[in-house]
């Protein structure tokens, strides 16, 4: 019992965190609950503080829209909660895609699909950067927040909190995706979102640190990563994961029997050491 | 197979990104194109206009909940609407107009105006333009000379966004007919009328203005409207051509005499 | 096409001859030859709805009615119809119809009071009934046997209902809701003019040029009427005023030249304040000539009451030292003391002065009765003294913020159309002045006014009551149907009429009670008091509609007694009641009815009833069944002592034995059969259906366990025929039922084939110049209405000469103050309630509710409010508010604009809704004359829910 907790604490507590922010926005919407209005695209904690998605507001402001000050406000709460502290927490913590394709990548693992497609994966991770930049300009060009009309993340979020219509289909596409297509395909290689907090989190704070000294080099913390190419210095190197594509999902420091991950604040000394 | 020179390399990868993403882009906007285009659709009141609306509205829902009616819905794949914004149907709810306005002063961005809402500092849903109700006469059972006049009652500002037209009914000799009519500089396109009436489909029914509404040109002024004259501070210089005029004076005086022989 | 009014006189004559018996049929009834081919049939029929009484085209198809169009022969309406009449073809299909009788039961299948409805068959049903009525009279006597009818029977149910009750149990406790509709009406009609109805009929709005309507929402409740106002309007913009008098700004205003808001109950005053106008000012407009001739001064008592309970009754004992008394809480018992003893108030005290009472007196009510006698023109006048324009604009403006001045005006401008010489009025009213504590008086204040300027029962003028039922003129008035009542303006106090009645029914002399009180209201009480023990509810929603409700479902449900609900559809009233059948709704079966210009309109069957509903007529004969001579009709006593005669020797004598059914002498008896056979080969019998008199293709199982079989004879003809010979040569002369399945009905009195359109009139009445010519009066009319025309004479005090002089022929024109209703707003219940309809629904919404279509154009009933009273309760548009009265609360939701737009202080809430149950609200205060609830006002609290 007491290894199942060990195994799967943050787990546990990403989804708790994950489906009760879905429960909060539903509450109130169905019950008229104040503690949570809105949804992930803008929201209002306890009828009061604003929370807006900056990757919509940067959309915006390539679709040319008068912004307001309320919108800036919660835009600035959220930006500098992920700057400083979260990272790309948003994505593991929050985003309700990412249970979609936690269970597509559980099931391609049952499955065996990795021994079918091989390790080489057929796109770039860089894609998603290239994603952000061209949903810019298409905002730019047709007046609209053009990632916000096609985004299956808000599409089953507003599904679950004000009716779903067919914004399930979204979520199955990517789901068959990650299982068949791209492993992680959806959250590490096209979601621009994540791409965006994955600039906006590159400095924040809390970061998982990898202890070389206790390594037994069984790697299980690389298989269960979803973008385990952060995780390069494992076994090699006493050393904080610092690329920002890292979401603080902790499933690493789970499934390591060795105490060799765990998290931490940030030293500005190994930042700079790293600078060196 | 021969290398490639690095110069090479990178103009082909350059390529081949632009080209990518020059597919994506297009499919993107096209798809875009598709779902922003729905243009029989009621927005919240103060809603700015439509193409600044798709611009500003961040889908967040605060109107949808803050409406106590339940009349405002977010557009859900399926809907054939712009996806995740607000909207409404009036003939399964209307807006009941509320005169606090709820649902527009927490937009947080400024999609909904609370300034087009506002006289003299106070929020007034009178002023409200979400569309513009229009009757079809041929299945308005008013114009048949039965006593409805349903959507009269039903409108929250009866006598000035629907009045009643009186006319003698000269088929029966002794009643008269009592029909709605609607005038748009009052009507807010809130639906009340729409929802109410009882034919199978409604004989009147709120369009947006852009669709509901013709406009006349500012170089004329109704002579017997005072304030017909507002209309001027729109004016623009005049400049007109028409097939006729698409050539420069001296080029047509200097082309074609032949042709009145 | 116009027509100048000549010949609008001219044209509406030649109608009328035209419409006489032996006319050419209609195209479109001998279009139904060609039925079968087009797959559905067309036949005439009447609206369900209103007394505008709109003639419609029914189409069935395949046994069901599948549409319905405007009848473009019916002389109202011309082919067109309201919003309702539109939807007439969907009332009967909603799909909550009830299909089979149900009854309260244990889990064995037994009568529980406590039980759920289950169903049961219609032998059970009769069963139980039968069981129950014998207990009821077992243990109260007729008396504890009663039933709430309806002013929407059809002619012969009514007739049918009213000849058991009346002659068959001898109840008189049976009292149609047309009592909180009309009755104030009614009894004003009987001390005015002697006989029932208007004098006027609806061409009265093509020829008049002026329309004054006096509490009536025309354009709401009578649409089809109002269409034509509006036509007279147009036709001549100038001329022709339309002014709307009421206590909240409604949509009459909109078409109206002048609107008037007035403080509830001062129309009595406004009335005055004209009459006082005219004599004081205006003398030389009055027309001494006819009043002369045609009128005499009369005067009542003052300290008559409210029409409330009173002390001692058994409901209301014992009194407790908080002030409660009975079941009546301390609040409650606030207003119901002003029925025993009533403080004379600031407003009121200068118009009673003359009656002797100021201000802080203390009123001490008696029950007045219809109690009248003659005074002297001279009385008259002072009686009117006080109605000076300042006093009355003082008491009467009813919207805070208007001035006075401007209020003055209004006053002024509305007695100077009344007086213009040659200018045609005609005052129309509704339950504005009929649901009035003094309903009785400002009904008859009405025809002051017409009187002494001689613009009453003139084309084009005159003061005309408007009917809310669609037979409440038909069934509940001509018939008789009321407790007081029997056919054709007949009262059982009356030995001579009752007598009459029982040679026409064929049951022996002293068969019938001769004590008729109790009134809707009072069967609500006596079932309260555990007098009344069986009560039956017929085409109404009597749990609904009767105000001070919380006491009468209470009642229902805790005492030992047995409800009885015959519907359509599930109401509040078959919620309350122990035992609910399913009637035939009024395509389902033959009919008739008649509308409030004495127009009676007939229809056929259309189609079968829905599930095994039978009509209310069958019920009736199937009850009839169950009881013998030796049942009914041996001795009783009444309550106040009097002794009902053991007539069955008599019974013998007519040739009945003590177990001949009351089935075979009311209606299967030896004329009924021998006279109005079954003839399916002959119009207008043939090719339809008859459940009552044929049984159907449903084969219902009936009361006796069979398939029913019908009772093979005409009774409907029979009942009609009965029926009209009471009339028929007095007055009320209607033509024979087969005729009027050919026309498009008939103005009664119907006398040489031509109907009446202007009644004591001596150019358009053949009764009026009979008298005339009998008297040498040389008068233009003759009020010739046979009741209360003999009077004592006296003063505004009382009588002081008891010898009665005779009134043969004459009117009256009667003093009557203005007095204030029991309940005022004051500190705590601040804001006049007044109750009403909405154009899209009908009375309780039992088949309105149910058309989707109306359903969706108006679901809830509004707390229609000021915007600033609103605000003053801190209560928003559209938000939830309490109402709360002394009785009761109701949560509904707060209007602030829209169709009804109340002064400060005061707000309306339709009663449609049974949702927003307003009649818990309400206070069954009525006119102590009339017996006819006031709705239209009490005093109630609004707070945030």
């Amino acid at each position: 019992m007491h290894k199942l907790w060990s195994n799967y604490r943050y787990l546990f507590l990403r989804r708790v965190t994950q489906i009760g922010i879905l429960v909060l926005y539903f509450g109130a919407n169905a019950w008229g609950w104040n503690i949570l209005q809105g949804n992930l695209s803008s929201s209002l904690i306890l009828g009061t503080i604003p929370m807006s998605d900056p990757y919509a507001l940067l959309q915006m402001l390539a679709a040319g829209a008068i912004l307001s000050t309320n919108l800036l406000v919660g835009v600035g709460i959220v930006a500098l909660f992920y700057f400083l502290i979260g990272g790309r927490a948003f994505c593991s913590w929050v985003c309700p895609i990412n249970m979609v394709t936690d269970l597509a990548a559980f099931c391609r693992n049952l499955i065996g699909m990795n021994q079918l497609t091989g390790v080489k994966q057929p796109a770039s991770r860089k894609l998603r950067y290239w994603i952000l930049v061209l949903s810019l300009v298409i905002s730019a060009i047709m007046g609209v927040t053009a990632f916000e009309f096609l985004s299956p993340i808000s599409m089953l979020h507003r599904g679950i909190v004000f009716g779903l219509g067919f914004g399930w289909a979204g979520a199955l596409i990517i789901f068959l995706f990650d299982l068949f297509v791209l492993k992680n395909g959806w959250c590490g290689h096209i979601c621009p979102l994540g791409g965006f907090y994955s600039l906006l989190g590159k400095f924040s704070l809390i970061r998982v640190h990898h202890l070389e000294e206790n390594c037994t080099l069984c790697m299980k913390c690389k298989v269960v990563c979803p973008e385990n190419h952060v995780l390069h210095m494992i076994g090699k190197e006493s050393l904080p994961v610092l690329s920002g594509e890292c979401t603080n999902c902790a499933r690493c420091i789970e499934v390591c029997d060795d105490k060799a991950l765990k998290f931490s604040l940030k030293s500005f000394i190994q930042n700079k050491k790293k600078g060196e | 197979m021969k290398k490639l020179s690095e110069r090479r390399e990178f103009l082909l990868t350059m390529a081949r990104g632009i080209g990518l993403a020059s597919i994506g882009g297009l499919v993107w906007s096209a798809y875009l194109d598709k779902a922003v285009s729905a243009p029989l659709l009621l927005r919240p009141p103060a809603a700015l206009s439509e193409s600044d609306f798709l611009a500003t509205c961040i889908k967040c829902g605060l109107c949808v909940e803050a409406c106590p009616y339940d009349t405002l819905m977010l557009a859900k794949p399926g809907d054939e609407r712009p996806l995740g914004t607000p909207f409404f149907i009036p003939r399964d709810i209307p807006c009941y107009m509320c005169p606090d306005i709820p649902c527009v002063p927490v937009c947080p961005t400024g999609a909904l105006d609370e300034s087009s809402v506002t006289t003299h500092g106070v929020l007034d849903i009178g002023v409200a333009n979400m569309g513009l109700a229009v009757v079809d006469e041929e299945s308005c059972i008013a114009f048949w000379g039965i006593q409805c006049d349903a959507c009269y009652r039903a409108c929250p500002i009866l006598g000035e966004a629907i009045t009643i037209e009186y006319s003698k009914n000269e088929r029966t000799g002794k009643h008269a007919f009592l029909k709605p009519v609607v005038h748009a500089d009052a009507c807010t396109g809130c639906g009340l009328c729409e929802h109410a009436c009882v034919t199978k489909k409604p004989a009147i029914f709120v369009l947006p203005n852009e669709i509901a509404q013709g406009s006349v040109d500012t170089h004329y002024i109704r002579g017997w409207d005072t304030k017909d004259e507002n209309r001027l501070e729109k004016a623009q210089e005049i400049k007109t051509t028409t097939n006729i005029s698409k050539k420069k004076a001296v080029d047509s005086l200097n082309s074609n005499l032949e042709d009145l022989y | 096409m116009s027509l100048s009014r000549r010949n609008f006189l001219k044209n509406s004559a030649a109608a009328s001859a035209a419409a006489a018996i032996g006319m050419s049929v209609p195209a479109e009834l001998k279009a139904n030859a060609d039925t079968a081919e087009s797959g559905w049939r067309w036949d005439k029929a009447a609206c369900r709805f209103c007394g505008t009484g709109c003639g419609i085209m029914m189409a069935t198809k395949n046994g069901k009615i599948v549409a319905v169009k405007g009848d473009p022969a019916a002389p109202v309406n011309r082919g067109l119809n309201c919003i309702k009449g539109y939807f007439n073809a969907k009332i009967m299909y909603g799909a909550d119809r009830l299909t089979k009788p149900l009854l309260r039961m244990n889990d064995k299948g037994e009568f529980d009071k406590h039980g759920k409805f289950g169903e049961i068959t219609w032998q059970r049903a009769f069963d139980e009934m039968e069981k129950h009525i014998r207990k009821a009279l077992k243990e109260s006597g007729p008396e504890g046997v009663a039933v709430f009818a309806s002013g929407q029977y059809t002619i012969m149910e009514g007739y049918a209902a009213q000849k058991m009750m009346k002659g068959g149990f001898r109840s008189n406790a049976i009292d149609p809701n047309a009592r909180h509709c009309m009755a104030s009406a009614v009894v004003g009609f009987y001390q005015t003019f002697g006989i029932d109805e208007p004098s006027g009929c609806y061409d009265d709005i093509e020829l008049t040029d002026t329309v004054v309507s006096w509490g009536s929402n025309m354009a709401e409740m009578h649409p089809i009427l109002w269409s034509r106002v509006t036509d007279r309007k147009l036709s001549d913009p100038n001329r022709v005023k339309v002014v709307n008098i009421s206590t909240y700004r409604h949509r009459t205003s909109d078409l109206a030249d002048m609107e008037i808001i007035f403080t509830p109950n001062t129309d009595l005053a406004m009335w005055n304040y004209i009459a006082h106008e005219i004599v004081y000012n205006h003398p030389e407009a009055i027309d001494w000539d006819f009043l002369k001739k045609n009128i005499i001064f009369a005067a009542s008592p003052v300290n008559m009451g409210y029409g409330l309970r009173r002390a001692g009754e058994k409901s209301l004992t014992p009194v407790r030292k908080d002030g409660s008394a009975g079941n009546y809480t301390a609040k409650e018992m606030e207003t119901i003391n002003h029925e025993m003893v009533h403080k004379v108030s600031a407003a009121e005290a200068p118009a009673l002065e003359p009656y002797g009472y100021k201000e802080g007196d203390n009123m001490v009510n008696k029950p007045a009765g219809l109690k009248h006698w003659e005074i002297s023109f001279d009385e008259y006048k002072k009686f009117l003294k006080p109605y000076t324009l300042d006093y009355v604009a003082k008491v009467a403006k009813g919207d805070p913020d208007e001035s006075l001045d401007s209020f003055k005006k209004k006053l002024q401008t509305l007695a100077d159309l009344y007086i213009e010489k040659g200018r045609k009025v005609v005052s129309f009213w509704t339950m504005g002045m009929n649901q009035h504590t003094r309903g009785t008086w400002v009904n008859t204040l009405s025809y002051n006014i017409h009187f002494m300027l001689n613009k009453q029962a003139l084309p084009g003028s005159g003061a005309f009551s408007l009917t809310g039922q669609p037979s409440a003129c038909g069934t509940a008035r001509e018939v008789g149907t009321f407790c007081h009542r029997l056919p054709a303006d007949m009262m059982v106090k009356n030995p001579h009429h009752r007598k009459k009645t029982e040679h026409g029914w064929h049951i022996p002399e002293g068969t019938l009670n001769p004590v008729g009180n109790q009134h809707i209201m009072k069967i609500h009480r006596d079932i309260e008091d555990g007098l009344v023990k069986f009560a039956w509810v017929n085409v109404c929603n009597a749990y609904q509609d009767s105000a001070s409700a919380k006491h009468w479902i209470k009642a229902a449900r805790e005492l030992d007694n047995f409800i009885v609900t015959s519907d359509g559809y599930p109401g509040i009233s078959a919620m309350v009641s122990d035992m609910v059948l399913p009637s035939a709704m009024i395509y389902e079966k033959w009919g008739a009815y008649g509308n409030a210009e004495r127009r009676s309109q007939h229809w056929r069957q259309q189609v079968l009833p829905v599930g095994d509903a039978m009509s209310d007529t069958w019920q009736w004969m199937e009850l009839s069944k169950r009881f013998t001579v030796k049942d009914l009709w041996g001795a009783y006593t009444l309550r106040n002592g009097k002794k009902l005669p053991d007539v069955r020797e008599a019974a013998h004598k007519l040739g009945y034995k003590d177990d001949t059914t009351m089935y075979e002498i009311l209606y299967a008896n030896e004329r009924a059969k021998k006279n109005y056979p079954i003839t399916l080969n002959k119009f207008p019998q043939k090719g339809y259906d008859n459940s009552d008199c044929n049984g159907d293709s449903r084969n219902v199982i009936g009361g006796d366990g069979k398939v029913v079989k019908g009772c093979g004879f005409m009774v409907h003809e029979y009942l009609w025929e009965e029926y009209a010979a009471f009339g028929r040569g007095h007055g009320h002369d209607l033509a024979d039922f087969v005729t009027y399945h050919k026309v498009r009905g008939l103005k009664w009195p119907v006398v040489d084939g031509k109907e009446t359109p202007w009644r004591f009139n001596v150019k358009y009445d053949p009764y009026a110049a009979a008298a005339v010519a009998k008297s040498g009066s040389k008068s233009t009319h003759a009020f010739y209405g046979p009741l209360a025309k003999a009077l004592p004479y006296g003063d505004l005090h009382g009588v002081k000469n008891k010898k009665k002089t005779s009134l043969k022929d004459k009117a009256k024109i009667f003093a009557r103050p203005y007095m204030e209703p029991p309940e005022v707003p004051n500190e705590e219940y601040d804001t006049w309630l007044c109750t009403g309809r909405v154009l899209e629904h009908w009375h309780s919404g039992t088949m309105t509710m149910r058309v989707p279509e109306l359903f969706r154009a108006v679901p809830e009933a509004l707390c229609y409010m000021n915007p600033k009273t609103a605000k003053e309760k801190g209560l928003k548009q559209g938000e939830l508010c309490w109402v709360e009265s002394r009785r009761g609360r109701v949560k509904a939701h707060v209007e602030t604009r829209g169709r009804n737009r109340p002064p400060r202080g005061l707000v309306f809430i339709p009663w449609f809704d049974e949702k927003v149950f307003i009649n818990k609200v309400c206070l069954d205060a009525t006119c102590p004359q009339s017996k006819q609830t006031d709705y239209k006002k009490c005093a109630v609290k609004i707070y945030k829910a």
